[in-house]
């Protein structure tokens, strides 16, 4: 693959509420046995991508301890690799990144020293499979400066979370607004860019002398008349989880037969850290329906239309619908949990009970394991 | 010169032929167990849990799965720069190439890996049990007592006692006599097949006893240092520990994983046991599906019932079919509204819709009687049943069979049909 591979991970929202106070959105737990960020690493590897930078910054101890090897993604090679950037102070700069723009300006010396012609760009919060090559196909038969990769909303999400492109009838890009109140298209972008090595360097040197820092608002949208900047439209699984609700509706999508499927069935598969953990273990007592059970649970109770991450300890009589529940929490005997998301490695204690009346709620315990 | 205070060699080319159509076509510690792991994990978790990063893996009987699972030691950290492991297959040598014809005689025949880490102390493990113990323990024990050999005994009940090769001891621990399955015991220590030797004491036996024609560490060696030097001291363990070299103690182990708290638990923290089970999704459950009592693998669906089962990864169970009692293996696909009693299905087979394993009565297997019983149906690994048969107990089924191949629809009690082929 002629490309290097850059994703940008740093980021946070405040739509994730409680659950972004842990970790960056990329190391999201996702459909029970993975991070968000292994979706994009996966789809790197897959595209036989040898060298991939992992832009991160906001609270990013639980994405480098995911990433502290990178023979699970397959980049354990003495060619290329992967490689975590976080801020650092340097003689000539003391910031934190300012934006994506930025963050990409600081470690130009890993874009200055490839010898990929292309660079591949994409954020670490999203859960799809692509194929890159088929994408840089397209970009090099358009003979375009910057392909950005577009999905066609769904009519429930929120226009104002994402870009919103129009093109003309040959796919260039005539349009492209950054979070807008209207929506005037419903092609948004998925963050997912194709540019050749040399422009980009150019791009972000250029946007550094202007004291710019965000690569849409400032780079994309700013030279969307005087480059070539085509649409590539992602016609499978695109799910961004950047919002609570986002999150939880992408979790529950695997339990759908046909994103399951696609996800852990079809070819190529994704990869994530190994965490050798024993089977899952079902107790006499327990009643599972309609869910996704990741290894080391033991479960004790009822499990309705929920997905429980690893390690899942869940007590007798307790009973979880319609929740997400993330790695290596404890729930009490007699625990009622419904539309809730509860936060990786809480204790609940027994008899509470958690209801996510008007939406889905996000339980925080802090309980810690030896109280119990 | 660089050395490694003790090395571990770990005996994995036996057939385990008592395993029948489970050992086929791979040998018997590549065979799955437990859900996700394979029975050369336990001691090869051991290993690095114990500290020792140098396992020589001696293989002969059907390598290739036992390969593949081990590679270069990535799921047990055993890739390393200077030892990790290392797998030993026999080779040719400019004269007098053989295989290996005993358990010492394979050790004896990789003297030069074993010369390579310079070690103290050498252990000798067998990759056909399951267990979790510290051998750094036993090694501290071996050397308070300035032992040439220490073996890992357990205590067994006086009654069976006549099985097991008994070691007989003082009050120190020091080995007085040895009895291979004695119809009267003296004691009732059972060796467990686990030796830590000084190395220049393991290293002078194997060359005096070269010529010895299947050379095998119960038999010769143990005998010619007990006769030599007699410090031989017993390391006496009294934890989980489980051979599964019959299938009617390879079901009930695989069972006794799924009790509340089981004697043997992996779920605990401390000693972990490490596979190689590649990245898998998580497992479905769907709305029909009933499932207790058990524990199921990765990546399972299950649209069916599933009672009092061990069931691998990867593995589909389709809607209307009951398990009970019965050990699945990874990637294994069951059909709709079949019924499965007290069954081992090997790891890939496909059975078909409305098939029946477990009916009928107890009657002996007519080919093996002694491995094909305990009521079992034993399917071999990529075998094939197809729609709407019914199987009786003790029972074994390998290969791509078809419907001809039961007479009536019904493969009796006691009967064998092993053909060539399955699934790929």
């Amino acid at each position: 693959m002629r490309a290097v591979g850059i994703i940008l991970a740093g980021g946070n929202s405040p739509k994730m509420r409680e659950l972004t106070q842990r970790r960056a959105i990329a190391a999201m737990p996702v459909a029970g046995s993975y991070r968000a960020i292994d979706f994009a690493l996966s789809n790197m590897s897959n595209s036989h991508i040898q060298k991939v930078a992992v832009l991160t910054q906001y609270n990013a101890r639980s994405l480098n301890e995911h990433l502290n090897s990178s023979k699970w993604w397959d980049f354990g090679r003495k060619q290329g690799g992967l490689y975590v950037f976080t801020p650092t102070i340097t003689a000539d700069n003391g910031y934190w990144y300012r934006g994506t723009a930025d963050a990409i300006y600081q470690n130009l010396d890993f874009l200055k020293k490839c010898h990929e012609p292309y660079v591949i760009i994409t954020s670490g919060d999203a859960v799809y499979k692509m194929d890159y090559n088929k994408v840089l196909e397209y970009h090099i038969e358009k003979k375009a400066d910057v392909t950005v990769v577009c999905k066609r909303r769904n009519p429930n999400d929120d226009a104002s979370r994402f870009g919103i492109l129009k093109m003309d009838e040959t796919m260039r890009i005539e349009e492209f607004e950054e979070k807008p109140m209207l929506a005037s298209s419903d092609m948004i972008s998925t963050g997912i860019y194709i540019i050749r090595r040399r422009l980009l360097i150019d791009l972000i040197e250029h946007c550094a002398e202007e004291e710019r820092h965000d690569f849409v608002t400032d780079i994309l949208i700013r030279y969307k008349k005087l480059k070539r900047m085509y649409v590539y439209e992602i016609k499978d699984y695109w799910s961004n989880i950047s919002t609570v609700e986002a999150y939880y509706e992408t979790n529950m999508d695997f339990l759908k037969p046909e994103v399951r499927n696609y996800f852990f069935k079809e070819d190529p598969e994704v990869y994530s850290k190994v965490s050798d953990l024993p089977p899952a273990k079902y107790n006499p007592g327990s009643i599972v329906k309609n869910s996704l059970v990741a290894s080391g649970s033991i479960i004790n109770g009822t499990v309705e239309n929920s997905v429980l991450f690893k390690k899942t300890f869940v007590g007798n009589n307790c009973v979880i619908k319609n929740s997400v529940i993330l790695n290596d929490v404890y729930l009490g005997d007699n625990t009622y949990i419904e539309n809730c998301i509860v936060e990786s490695r809480d204790t609940i204690r027994a008899n509470t009970r958690h209801v996510g009346a008007n939406g889905v709620k996000v339980v925080v315990e802090k309980n810690e394991r030896y109280a119990l | 010169m660089r050395k490694k205070e003790m090395i571990a060699m770990l005996l994995a080319g036996g057939q385990g032929s008592r395993l029948g159509v489970l050992t086929a076509k791979v040998a018997k510690p590549a065979v799955a167990f437990g859900g996700k792991y394979r029975i050369i994990d336990f001691p090869l978790s051991n290993c690095i849990n114990s500290g020792i990063d140098t396992v020589g893996v001696l293989t002969q009987y059907q390598p290739l799965r036992l390969n593949t699972h081990i590679g270069i030691g990535i799921p047990w950290d055993l890739d390393r720069n200077f030892g990790g492991v290392t797998i030993l297959p026999p080779y040719e040598k400019s004269s007098n190439s053989e295989w290996y014809t005993g358990t010492a005689n394979a050790i004896y025949q990789n003297l030069d890996y074993m010369e390579t880490f310079n070690p103290e102390y050498v252990l000798i493990l067998s990759g056909d049990h399951i267990y979790k113990m510290d051998y750094e323990v036993m090694l501290d024990y071996h050397k308070e007592n300035h032992a040439d050999v220490t073996i890992a005994a357990m205590p067994v009940p006086k009654e069976e006692a006549s099985r097991f090769g008994i070691v007989v001891t003082d009050n120190e621990g020091k080995i007085s006599e040895f009895q291979e399955k004695p119809p009267e015991p003296k004691s009732n220590l059972a060796s467990m097949g686990i030796y830590i030797f000084t190395w220049k004491v393991l290293k002078e036996a194997l060359i005096a006893l070269e010529n010895v024609p299947g050379c095998d560490f119960g038999k010769h060696i143990i005998p010619y240092c007990h006769e030599k030097t007699g410090r031989l001291f017993a390391y006496e363990y009294n934890g989980y520990w489980k051979d599964v070299g019959t299938l009617g103690s390879y079901w009930e182990a695989n069972m006794e994983l799924i009790d509340i708290i089981p004697e043997f638990n992996l779920y605990e923290e401390y000693w972990k046991i490490y596979t190689n089970s590649g990245i898998l999704p998580p497992q479905y459950i769907s709305g029909q599906a009933v499932v207790d009592r058990s524990i199921i693998g990765n990546g399972s669906e299950v649209y069916g019932e599933v009672h009092n089962c061990v069931v691998g990864s990867g593995v589909t169970i389709e809607e209307g079919t009951v398990i009970r009692d019965s050990i699945i293996m990874k990637d294994v696909r069951i059909g709709k509204g079949c019924v499965i009693d007290k069954s081992i299905i090997a790891e890939n087979c496909v059975v078909g819709d409305n098939v029946t394993f477990g009916i009928g009565s107890d009657v002996p297997n007519k080919l093996k009687p002694a491995i094909y019983s305990f009521g079992l149906v034993t399917v071999g690994e990529n075998s094939v049943i197809p729609d709407g048969v019914q199987v009786g107990k003790n029972t074994a089924i390998s290969g791509l069979t078809a419907r001809e191949d039961y007479p009536g629809g019904i493969l009796e009690s006691g009967e064998t049909l092993i053909k060539a082929g399955g699934r790929v």
